[in-house]
């Protein structure tokens, strides 16, 4: 059994470029963005960074492929960028890797950045494209939201609830993080929304209408990551310092053989359990103080409460009626807005979640702060619920 | 002689019936002329249909479900309407009928009485003891300009036969054939539509000398007497000229079989086919039947039904599928089905659909056939087959046998109806279908009616065009779930 990476790694600084329809700032722009406050907030010099991971998810509508476009924008003097790529999921393995690269010794200050350039597609949503060569001869040419939807069929059809109940149950969890969102202003949508409103809104993928789908935005974050040691010897305090992380993905069970239902994430529920044990947590409803979790759809929020055993199987709905994730909750979600407000440049997103776990426990959320959290938890999840990767981070005072 | 004729046959009328009259009243303003024309509906196949697709349902019906279809020993595939200048169209329905590659596989085209020529085709290969087995499929998706008189005239339907020398229905008593280059209508290379010559001299001219002569060579050569002839077949979409020919034949024009025009329109080179079915699925034993095709010359096939005609039936007879169209009164929605006006498919259209031949080839078995893999160890049943099996306790290596899915019974686990993506029938549906005995697939559903779609209903499966790349000119197909 490996001794895990709890407590090894500690973050020294991080950023996040306001998030948005950013039609004046370019990929390079918005990685300097981030970078910059990650650099001022970790209080180094670009000189000190021994190796860096660079997460973007599609390269021909942004940045392009490979390191260099991060090594390039950001005049980084000549380290490794290792450029990562998982799906929705992939800021989180850009984490993962600075975050294995310290605690390995390899390197005794690396950096993290995500950015997604998506708003010149020239079109709302995300951009159509082409997945391999036999894929697209046999898979649906369908849209994430028609992906994600149907885990609302098969929750449904597996725990008997109503499609009014799944509809009125989802439209709170897009209420909920419009109302958190309306208080940061980085996020691309501060306006708050009623149950209403969002339960007319015109349909995308039946049952998601537009107010369940998360906001598709440029935007850039990063993380500076080092050791404990170094990063008290650089004088930091109240250290925030990384209990798990962890990566679990599909290997086709899901989608190719008849034991998986359609109604939750097979992967969600691995690494959780996983991310539980390696940072040491037993009871996650009561333990866990807040989470950042990957609601590009707000159907899979719902499912991913029961992944994560916040929720028992079953009871998500209620819980989410119950106010049991607002701001106000037991386990506040999406205290930033989540992905449906802050928004979701790709690459970008699992940094993100951190970064607002990361501020929320140095006391640093401006008015979305809550009291005393002491364990974060970030859920990054890339592909589709029948093929996906998903990781689960958690962060918290050292 | 070996007796040799039908030993089944079976029509695919799609369901959708266009009301002639929204065509009619839609263009009255530019063609009042036919107005008169506006009476009754025509078929209309789905944007996701063409020949080869049309053919391939029509095929799975007269071969039923079982998975050995090793007895087919020759397929003729007839069509004005291929989707492929220069690709074997009856070898990619051969693969979506996993018939074996031996199976000798023919193109019949160029002229609206392919489908009979395909027929004498299969009765000579029977005849000859080349065949014991002979499959015969005519289809056709006719396009035509809007404001014709063929936009009315035109139906869609596919016909499979199966031509045998056991098990025969209907005995082939005489087969005649007449060619003559005579241009009613003709279709250049890379034209869509037809150019027609005066209505009135293809029937004067055509119809009424060609096909008299046709006849009488047949009924003098083989010494039948024209009032032994209890049904005479013969598509044409002026109206009494085959109650003219029977009379000038001495055929009783009683015994004129209805084209079903008022319901489905004229349907190519199936149409013959498809009255033929309609005929054979209401005789009785020793009826003797003529069945005649139109274009460029024309076809004569005599048949005598056998006491075998009894116990003949059909899951879905024609008279069935004549009565189950659903009426379709969106003349717009049949336009933009066969690309007919140049609407706004947006930028989530202009996906590139090249298709990597080498990985259509490498996956032949699974993306025209639908075959998956069933573990020989722990009999797990997937789709795609893989090196490694998917089974989650048991990944055994290269345990996998082909196992075929299209017949099996399947169910929806779970899906959307998706208005984002690009779908010429928004919206698009599509989720994962679970095979009862195993295996799952995401995959696209069409002929979905308003709440026709929930977790657990069952589902069939049908070959469909899956993408069109419109800058190469190439069909893509794969299979799609349709509830049931």
């Amino acid at each position: 059994m490996a001794s895990g990476i709890k407590d090894k790694v500690a973050i020294l600084g991080m950023g996040c470029s306001k998030f948005g329809e950013r039609w004046d700032t370019s990929p390079d722009d918005l990685m300097v963005e981030a970078y910059i406050e990650a650099l001022d907030d970790a209080g180094i010099e670009p000189n000190q960074l021994d190796a860096a991971w660079f997460s973007h998810h599609i390269d021909d509508i942004g940045a392009g492929k490979g390191g260099t476009p991060m090594s390039v924008a950001l005049r980084l003097p000549n380290i490794s960028v290792t450029r990562v790529e998982n799906y929705c999921a992939s800021g989180s393995e850009a984490f993962r890797g600075a975050v294995y690269a310290v605690a390995a010794g390899a390197a005794d200050i690396a950096i993290a950045l995500g950015m997604e350039k998506l708003k010149d597609t020239g079109y709302g949503g995300l951009p159509a494209t082409n997945y391999g060569t036999f894929g697209p001869q046999i898979g649906p040419s369908g849209s994430a939201p028609g992906n994600f939807a149907q885990l609302a069929s098969a929750y449904r059809a597996k725990h008997g609830v109503s499609a009014e109940d799944m509809k009125r149950a989802i439209a709170h969890v897009s209420v909920k993080s419009h109302a958190n969102g309306a208080k940061n202003p980085k996020a691309h949508l501060q306006k708050e929304v009623t149950e209403e409103q969002v339960m007319n809104a015109p349909m995308i993928a039946e049952p998601l209408g537009l107010f369940d789908c998360c906001g598709v935005s440029d935007g850039a974050a990063a993380a500076i990551v080092t050791t404990p040691e170094i990063a008290k010897s650089l004088g930091k305090e109240n250290l925030i310092s990384v209990k798990a992380l962890q990566l679990s993905v599909s290997n086709g069970l899901e989608s190719h053989h008849n034991t998986w239902d359609g109604s939750y994430f097979h992967t969600v529920r691995i690494a959780a359990k996983k991310a539980y044990a390696e940072a040491g947590i037993t009871k996650p409803r009561e333990e866990v103080s807040m989470m950042e979790v990957h609601d590009c759809f707000s159907v899979t929020e719902l499912v991913t409460m029961e992944d994560l055993f916040i929720s028992e199987e079953g009871q998500a709905v209620k819980d989410v009626m119950d106010g049991f994730y607002d701001a106000d909750g037991q386990v506040p979600c999406q205290i930033d807005g989540g992905l449906k407000c802050f928004g979701h440049p790709i690459g970008a997103s699992g940094l993100r979640m951190l970064y607002e776990m990361y501020l929320q426990l140095q006391g640093r959320a401006d008015k979305r702060q809550l009291d005393n959290p002491t364990i974060g938890l970030t859920h990054n999840l890339g592909g589709q619920p029948a093929n996906n990767v998903c990781s689960v981070a958690i962060i918290g005072s050292l | 002689m070996t007796n040799v004729g039908i030993s089944s046959l079976v029509g695919y009328i799609p369901k959708l019936r266009l009301l002639r009259k929204s065509v009619t009243e839609a263009n009255a303003w530019l063609a009042p002329n036919l107005l008169g024309k506006g009476k009754g509906t025509k078929s209309i196949s789905n944007w996701d249909e063409d020949s080869v697709t049309m053919s391939v349902e029509a095929a799975r019906r007269l071969l039923g479900p079982e998975d050995d279809r090793s007895y087919v020993d020759n397929l003729f595939l007839a069509s004005t309407t291929m989707p492929f200048a220069d690709r074997l169209n009856s070898g990619i329905v051969r693969a979506a009928l996993t018939l074996e590659e031996s199976t000798q596989c023919t193109d019949i085209s160029s002229t609206l009485k392919c489908g009979t020529t395909a027929l004498i085709n299969a009765i000579s290969s029977v005849q000859s003891g080349k065949s014991n087995y002979s499959l015969v499929l005519a289809s056709d998706k006719r396009k035509s300009r809007v404001a014709s008189a063929q936009e009315l005239d035109f139906g869609d339907a596919s016909t499979a036969i199966s031509v045998s020398n056991k098990d025969i229905i209907a005995k082939v008593l005489a087969t005649a054939s007449i060619s003559v280059d005579f241009v009613d209508h003709f279709r250049g290379p890379n034209e869509e539509f037809d150019y027609n010559w005066e209505e009135r001299w293809i029937r004067d001219e055509g119809y009424l000398k060609i096909i008299p002569k046709l006849i009488n060579n047949l009924l003098e050569e083989n010494k039948i007497n024209p009032s032994e002839i209890s049904k005479f077949i013969l598509p044409c979409v002026f109206p009494r000229v085959p109650q003219t020919i029977s009379k000038i034949c001495g055929i009783d024009p009683e015994n004129v079989v209805d084209n079903m025009a008022l319901n489905i329109g004229d349907t190519g080179s199936s149409h013959p086919l498809l009255m033929l079915t309609h005929v054979l699925e209401n005789s009785n034993p020793n009826e003797k039947i003529l069945v005649c095709s139109f274009g460029g010359g024309g076809d004569a096939i005599l048949l005598e039904t056998t006491n075998l005609i009894k116990k003949f039936k059909n899951e879905e007879s024609i008279s069935t599928m004549l009565d189950n169209g659903i009426e379709e009164t969106n003349y717009m929605k049949y336009l933009t089905f066969n690309d007919l006006v140049k609407w706004e498919k947006g930028m989530r259209g202009e996906i590139d659909r090249k298709t990597a031949l080498t990985t259509l080839y490498r996956h032949n078995d699974a993306i025209i056939g639908l075959v998956g893999g069933k573990c020989s160890k722990t009999g797990t049943i997937q789709f795609p087959a893989s090196r490694i099996s998917v089974s989650p306790n048991s990944p055994d290596i290269d345990t996998q046998e082909p196992y075929k899915l299209a017949e099996k019974k399947a169910n929806i686990l779970s899906w959307s109806a998706d208005y984002l993506s690009f779908s010429i029938n928004p919206p698009n549906y599509y989720g994962i279908v679970s095979f009862e005995e195993g295996g799952r697939i995401m995959m696209d559903f069409t002929d979905v009616g308003e709440g026709e779609i929930e977790s657990g209903k069952d589902v069939k499966m049908v070959f469909r065009i899956k993408a069109i790349d419109e800058a190469r000119g190439f069909t893509r197909y794969f299979w799609k779930a349709v509830p049931i």
